[in-house]
């Protein structure tokens, strides 16, 4: 794909994040796509191409009265937000759509109108994982971590700085759900979830939604925001069973869809400026580093450590405060990538000074799916 | 009303061989004939080549500890926690997760890279699952 033809045009989460008791799942959908509707300045009947996940594309689109001529219903988790805008950038480009729509909501905590998750017991992950006693992301994401400390080295130290210094950022952002500063101490005495993982490791779970539109860079100049371009994508899937990764060192999907996005970029590491790395959990910032190849997996402890990624760090890395602050939906990507355009116009609440080129990383299952954008506001 | 139980596997035509290994205290495991590749879980094709001949061979039963959790909460229906949830490494090559049996459920029992050996739990006359316990010896 050609670097820098699509834009983004308009972007807006959800008018209130956290707890949403007074909204369904799909009015959250409704709510953030007339945020970023009028965030672009556009009207409903401008959308002809629409994405979501786990909703349908015919659900949301008859709610919100679209009638599309391009749909991408790809779902592959918390990632499938970038692969949207993957998706997107291909159709735009093609000339399949003009204008798309790209919404995600999930009634995560208060559960109104939030479709059912079920494993079968006759899928795989219902005959090789259900009956070992995995229930929900907190006893199945964190399986890799023990292989991953030993192999490089990591400590539970370092992993607890993951949350300190996303805390950091939250701290900047009126809308982060979690805002008190906390020390590597408070999170080592923090709840046992699932060992090695207590409490402050482990995301948010939380109410809410975004949006983003798409339209192609030439006919984004004309829009009321500053356009933020699509520079490089990356995408790819391994397994829905995290028992049978390839290996627990690294993500074959991170591994893939990483270096795609760069390479597509045409940018180094030393090019960036500002960093989002979905962390469900708080491996997953050392997972990206080491896997995008900003440095050997080894070192991504001591890097998040020692501060290089917290504010006024050589590389900012979840703004936002992150899915273990800011908040976690049940599927953050949405919210990454809302960070990465807030940071390119320039507009973020902890705005990082003069940053041209920021790279949103998501994961999607349990390393089941990577989804990779790099954005700049410079054509 | 009946206690909470973990959930059970149910069988498809592509994994019946498995379970019913399990039930005659086998571990069995897939062998490509074409490019000798041994995977997990079943399927009647090598995920390797694409061959379509495959063999089915019970397994040594050994490996060692990959990697695990120790869930606190939420439990599981059926599971008392704290229980360890492990990922095994098969000496033929596969990993499969399971649960670690006869060893105390601590970071400090349960050492990565500790030999294994399989054990076999009826949860049912249908249904016996592979679980791994220290290797003796």
């Amino acid at each position: 794909m050609r670097r820098n033809q699509v834009a983004v045009v308009g972007a807006a989460e959800t008018t209130e994040l956290g707890i949403i008791p007074n909204m369904s799942q799909l009015q959250l959908h409704a709510d953030a796509a007339l945020n970023a509707i009028a965030d672009a300045g556009l009207k409903l009947s401008d959308i002809d191409g629409f994405a979501t996940a786990v909703e349908t594309p015919q659900q949301v689109c008859h709610y919100l009265g679209i009638k599309p001529t391009w749909v991408d219903g790809t779902s592959v988790g918390g990632c499938s937000f970038m692969l949207h805008v993957r998706h997107a950038a291909a159709a735009i480009e093609a000339g399949l759509c003009k204008t798309e729509l790209i919404t995600h909501a999930e009634s995560g905590k208060s559960m109104i109108g939030k479709l059912p998750r079920s494993t079968p017991a006759d899928s795989l992950n219902g005959q090789f994982e259900a009956p070992y006693g995995v229930y929900g992301p907190p006893s199945m994401f964190p399986i890799p971590v023990l292989r991953f400390m030993k192999t490089y080295g990591i400590t539970h130290e370092q992993l607890a700085s993951v949350a300190v210094v996303q805390r950091e950022w939250a701290a900047k952002n009126p809308r982060a759900m979690m805002k008190d500063p906390i020390t590597v101490a408070d999170v080592l005495n923090s709840r046992m979830i699932a060992y090695p993982f207590r409490l402050l490791q482990c995301c948010l779970v939380t109410d809410g939604g975004g949006a983003l539109i798409l339209t192609s860079a030439d006919r984004a100049r004309d829009f009321p925001r500053k356009p933020v371009y699509i520079m490089g994508t990356g995408e790819s899937v391994e397994t829905p069973m995290v028992s049978q990764m390839e290996t627990f060192n690294s993500s074959r999907a991170f591994k893939t869809a990483g270096p795609l996005a760069f390479k597509e970029a045409g940018i180094a590491h030393k090019d960036v400026d500002h960093l989002m790395i979905y962390d469900a959990f708080a491996h997953l910032p050392l997972f990206g580093l080491g896997d995008l190849g900003f440095m050997p997996h080894e070192e991504t402890g001591q890097f998040i450590a020692d501060g290089n990624t917290r504010p006024g760090g050589k590389l900012p890395l979840n703004t936002n405060g992150g899915g273990l602050s800011y908040m976690h939906s049940g599927m953050y990507g949405m919210y990454a990538l809302q960070e990465s355009v807030r940071q390119m116009r320039g507009i973020a609440p902890a705005q990082v000074p003069n940053a041209k080129i920021s790279v949103c990383h998501g994961v999607g299952g349990m390393f089941a799916a990577s989804g990779t954008i790099v954005f700049t506001n410079e054509r | 009303m009946a206690e909470p139980q973990r959930a059970r596997p149910k069988p498809t035509p592509e994994t019946q061989h498995f379970w019913d290994g399990t039930k005659a205290g086998e571990l069995r495991l897939q062998r490509c004939d074409a490019c000798a590749h041994v995977y997990f879980p079943p399927r009647p094709f090598c995920p390797s080549c694409a061959s379509r001949k495959v063999s089915v061979f019970k397994a040594s039963g050994k490996g060692f500890l990959y990697s695990y959790v120790i869930n606190h909460r939420p439990a599981a229906p059926g599971f008392t926690p704290p229980y360890a949830i492990a990922v095994v490494e098969l000496d033929e090559g596969p990993r499969m997760m399971s649960n670690i049996i006869d060893c105390p459920q601590t970071p400090e029992a349960l050492e990565l890279d500790m030999k294994l050996e399989v054990a076999f739990e009826a949860l049912d006359d249908k249904i016996t699952l592979p679980v791994f316990r220290p290797a003796k010896g």
